[in-house]
């Protein structure tokens, strides 16, 4: 199977490359990431993160012919070759497929992600009807892997301004939890022309999501929820 | 990184950082116990290879043993019970009574830190049935697993990640620890680390240092285990002269998707789903009469392996066989086992809503590991103790052997044990009072050794490769140390085992850049592979009995009068050591050992 990747090593190369492979792959391999282990072991050079290899750790996510998804669940069949592989834009490149992924983690880190309860807990669980709890579905999932940020121009154009998809759907995963308590004061926090309202509705991010979220209605949400407040 | 700190340690002239303590590993365990030392205003750095919610812990799916009693009665007790015969008595029972009493504790804990668990219709947690969970010692199946649909481990990672977050727990992430550095006394006193992005080695200067680096599930072939999991915490303490317990517990699941090895959660058979063989069979029900398909998963592995010897497979090959959860109706599949669906779809083309699941038992969990106390601290035997603490040194989790998971762990215990483990050793760190001691001296050879280890790669021009050695590596393990095991299986298996340590030694890169570089980290890893592979094997052909997960065909009995006891397998001339398994419990009655029937 034949490939087309960007490679880039910052210690050797004055500036980035493409690299054709062509790789003989075993019945066995399936998916994106079982092909882009043996070209490792032919090529050691080629770098990329990888763990789970079942789509829920999200390190591998890349840009696989012009789409972000996560190499562990692309399925061999329903890629064209020759298959280009990118790091994910919008983000510096380290080397090869790897980015850093500085600025994504500290626009999650700004929306203050985890559970706002200041009253002194109950000697047992903090009650929660189902209802409530269904309210988190879509949401908990997310297993920030950058695909829906890298995805989105505002964030491209923004990175250190707008919150981004992941980070925005991650906010709203607090703002719906009926155990939180810091509504307010999560609403204030994205009240900006740039953090939420950056966000112009483009829906790249709910396009790419490997976990088929949808963080644009969730950044709607939030919108809704200023504009309800505001009057 | 900030310069504040940064001094260099003449005698190794690598830089260095100092903090109270450092830990390795950012799973559950090592977050659970971070954020206890975090919130107590120790300075604390948590090394991680990876960005810690894409630990290991992430992929755990079916749930949290805890006798929360939310469906039914439940009782501590119980669950003490079925943990002591799912070790098939190798546990230890005062660690067994401990983490089973502060089990509901620590899952109360984990929903005020926010975890998002499906809820009953009274508000209270779901708890699901599991695999040799039961009520009244054995009587009938009770739902005590705690869920958050069949995402749990991913749900309590990403909580425990939060409330990091909130404690402002400096993390160093993309970070790999390669030595201990222990002094003449035997002290621990920090690591040597490595940083990917720019491959710069660092000592991490300590009082006190936490293990918590997870499985080593990537020694064999099949495995459920992310890429990670390559045992670096047993390499670390295998080679600073500290023992491995009981490694040759490996745990098989019932099922890892045919083929893909991926994990498919016990929590479908907790929910209902059924295992078939090709005649259609529900043949657990010959194996385990009471508790069928959810009878313990040593238990079901070699049913299931049973079967598939015995011609009744399925498949062009017939070596697999069916879960089939079809019966249970899309409700049920999409509202608590979503993932799975979307794991049996893309990995095996199937729908299980319509179809059942291609499975075969698959490598799953190390039952054995660094050996602790209840505190987490790490134990070697010393001066006739069995148990004599290492000063400064401390293991939890996965890596860690407790124990009280004994020869087979019950489903939902792994979790538990983070939580359990990380907060006690958390809690028995603080009350030592670190920050109002001085950090000792570093030994003068602090960090030769890893750095010899890096030198000679970076100076071999050629050499055996990394990726094949270790895939060898795999395949041997599995082949000599599989499901059933005999003398002549694992007598070759250590001969071989021993041939590819030969090999480990001699080993070429051929990228040599200092910037993220992903071959010399794998090679680094092969380090640590092969120690636990060593233990693994040398250990097993040494215990003549089966014993849960240990099964021999050439000693098919269980023989306490005299295997009742701990492995302890040291790296140097693979020597092996035993210690007495500990019948009794804190504050109850022994459970005594007795036939072992589902």
């Amino acid at each position: 199977m034949k490939f087309r990747i960007y490679r880039y090593d910052p210690e050797k190369d004055a500036k980035p490359y493409y690299q054709d492979y062509d790789v003989a792959l075993a019945p066995t391999d399936r998916m994106l990431l079982d092909a882009l282990m043996r070209l490792k072991a032919q090529d050691d050079s080629l770098a990329f993160r990888r763990s789970c290899r079942e789509g829920v750790c999200g390190s591998d996510a890349m840009n696989i012919n012009g789409k972000n998804g996560l190499a562990c669940i692309t399925n061999l069949k329903d890629v064209k070759e020759p298959v280009e592989l990118r790091p994910l834009p919008g983000l510096p490149v380290v080397r090869d497929l790897i980015v850093d992924m500085s600025p994504f983690f500290k626009q999650y880190h700004s929306i203050k992600p985890y559970l706002v309860n200041d009253t002194p807990p109950p000697e047992k669980e903090r009650l929660q009807s189902p209802e409530d709890r269904e309210e988190l579905n879509g949401l908990y999932e997310c297993i920030l892997c950058a695909c829906c940020t890298t995805a989105c121009p505002s964030f491209w154009w923004n990175p250190d301004k707008f919150v981004g998809p992941a980070g925005l759907l991650n906010a709203y995963r607090f703002i719906a939890d009926s155990r939180d308590q810091d509504l307010e004061a999560r609403l204030d926090n994205l009240d900006d022309p740039y953090r939420l309202f950056r966000c112009y509705t483009i829906m790249n991010c709910t396009d790419v999501c490997p976990k088929g979220l949808n963080p644009a209605l969730a950044i709607g949400k939030i919108k809704g929820l200023m504009v309800k407040r505001a009057v | 990184m900030s310069l504040e700190g940064r001094s260099v340690a003449a005698a190794a002239s690598l830089p260095m950082r100092r903090f109270d303590a450092v830990i390795v590993g950012a799973g559950g365990a090592g977050m659970r116990a971070s954020l206890q030392l975090a919130e107590a205003g120790l300075s604390v750095a948590v090394l991680s290879k990876v960005f810690p919610t894409r630990s290991h812990t992430v992929a755990a799916q079916g749930g949290i043993g805890a006798s929360l009693g939310n469906m039914s009665e439940d009782h501590w007790l119980w669950h003490m019970y079925d943990t002591v015969k799912g070790s098939d008595w190798l546990g230890d029972q005062d660690a067994i009574e401990y983490m089973c009493r502060q089990a509901p504790r620590v899952v109360y804990e984990l929903e005020h830190f926010g975890m998002p668990f499906d809820r009953n219709a009274d508000g209270t947690i779901y708890q699901r049935p599991f695999g040799g969970h039961s009520a009244n010692f054995g009587d009938k199946p009770v739902q005590r697993a705690c869920a958050a649909a069949d995402r749990t481990g991913h749900a309590m990672l990403h909580t425990l990640y939060q409330r990091n977050v909130r404690a402002r727990t400096q993390f160093f992430v993309e970070w790999m620890a390669l030595d201990l550095v222990r002094n003449a006394d035997g002290e621990v006193l920090g690591v040597v680390a490595y940083e990917m992005e720019t491959g710069d080695v660092w000592i991490l200067q300590s009082k006190v240092t936490v293990l918590a680096t997870g499985g080593a599930g990537r020694i064999f072939a099949a495995s459920t285990n992310a890429f990670i999991n390559t045992g670096d915490g047993l390499g670390m303490v295998a080679r600073a002269g500290i023992p491995l317990e009981d490694m040759e517990f490996w745990q098989f699941h019932p099922t890892g998707v045919a083929g893909a090895g991926v994990l498919i959660t016990e929590g479908v058979r907790g929910e209902g789903g059924i295992l078939l063989n090709a005649n259609g069979e529900r043949f657990m029900e010959r194996y385990a009469p009471n508790l069928k398909d959810l009878a313990s998963r040593d238990v079901v592995s070699r049913s299931m392996d049973q079967e598939i010897k015995e011609g009744r497979g399925v498949g062009e090959h017939k070596d697999h066989l069916l879960l089939k959860l079809d019966h249970l109706g899309p409700e049920v599949i999409m509202k608590r086992l979503p993932s799975i669906r979307e794991i049996a779809i893309k990995f095996a083309n199937v729908d299980p809503i319509r179809e059942p699941i291609p499975v075969v038992p698959t490598i799953h969990y190390q039952m054995g590991g660094i050996p602790t106390n209840i505190h987490g601290q790490v134990v070697v035997p010393r001066d006739g103790h069995h148990n004599t603490p290492v000063p400064g040194l401390y293991a939890v989790g996965e890596c860690a052997c407790v124990s009280v998971h004994g020869a087979n762990r019950l489903g939902t215990n792994s979790l538990l044990d983070l939580l359990v483990f990380g907060h006690s050793a958390g809690g028995h760190i603080v009350a030592q009072n670190y920050p109002a001691q001085a950090h000792r001296d570093l030994p003068r050879d602090a960090g030769d050794a890893p750095r010899a280890r890096l030198a000679r790669l970076d100076a071999a021009t050629s050499g055996e490769s990394v990726p094949e050695i270790a895939n060898t590596l795999r395949k041997v393990m599995q082949s000599h140390c599989g499901v059933f095991r005999n003398q002549e299986l694992l007598a070759e298996g250590v001969s071989k085992v021993m041939a590819i340590a030969e090999q480990v030694a001699h080993t070429a890169i051929k990228d040599k850049s200092k910037v993220f570089n992903t071959a010399r980290v794998e090679a680094l890893e092969l380090d640590n592979l092969i120690e636990t592979a060593k233990a693994t094997v040398v250990s097993a052909e040494a215990r003549h009995e089966s014993r849960g997960a240990q099964a021999r065909s050439d000693y098919p009995e269980r023989n306490d009068a005299d295997w009742l006891k701990h492995t302890l397998w040291y790296r140097d001339g693979n020597r092996l050591d035993y210690k007495p398994v500990n019948l009794k419990p804190i504050s109850v009655d022994s459970f005594p050992p007795k036939a072992r029937t589902y």
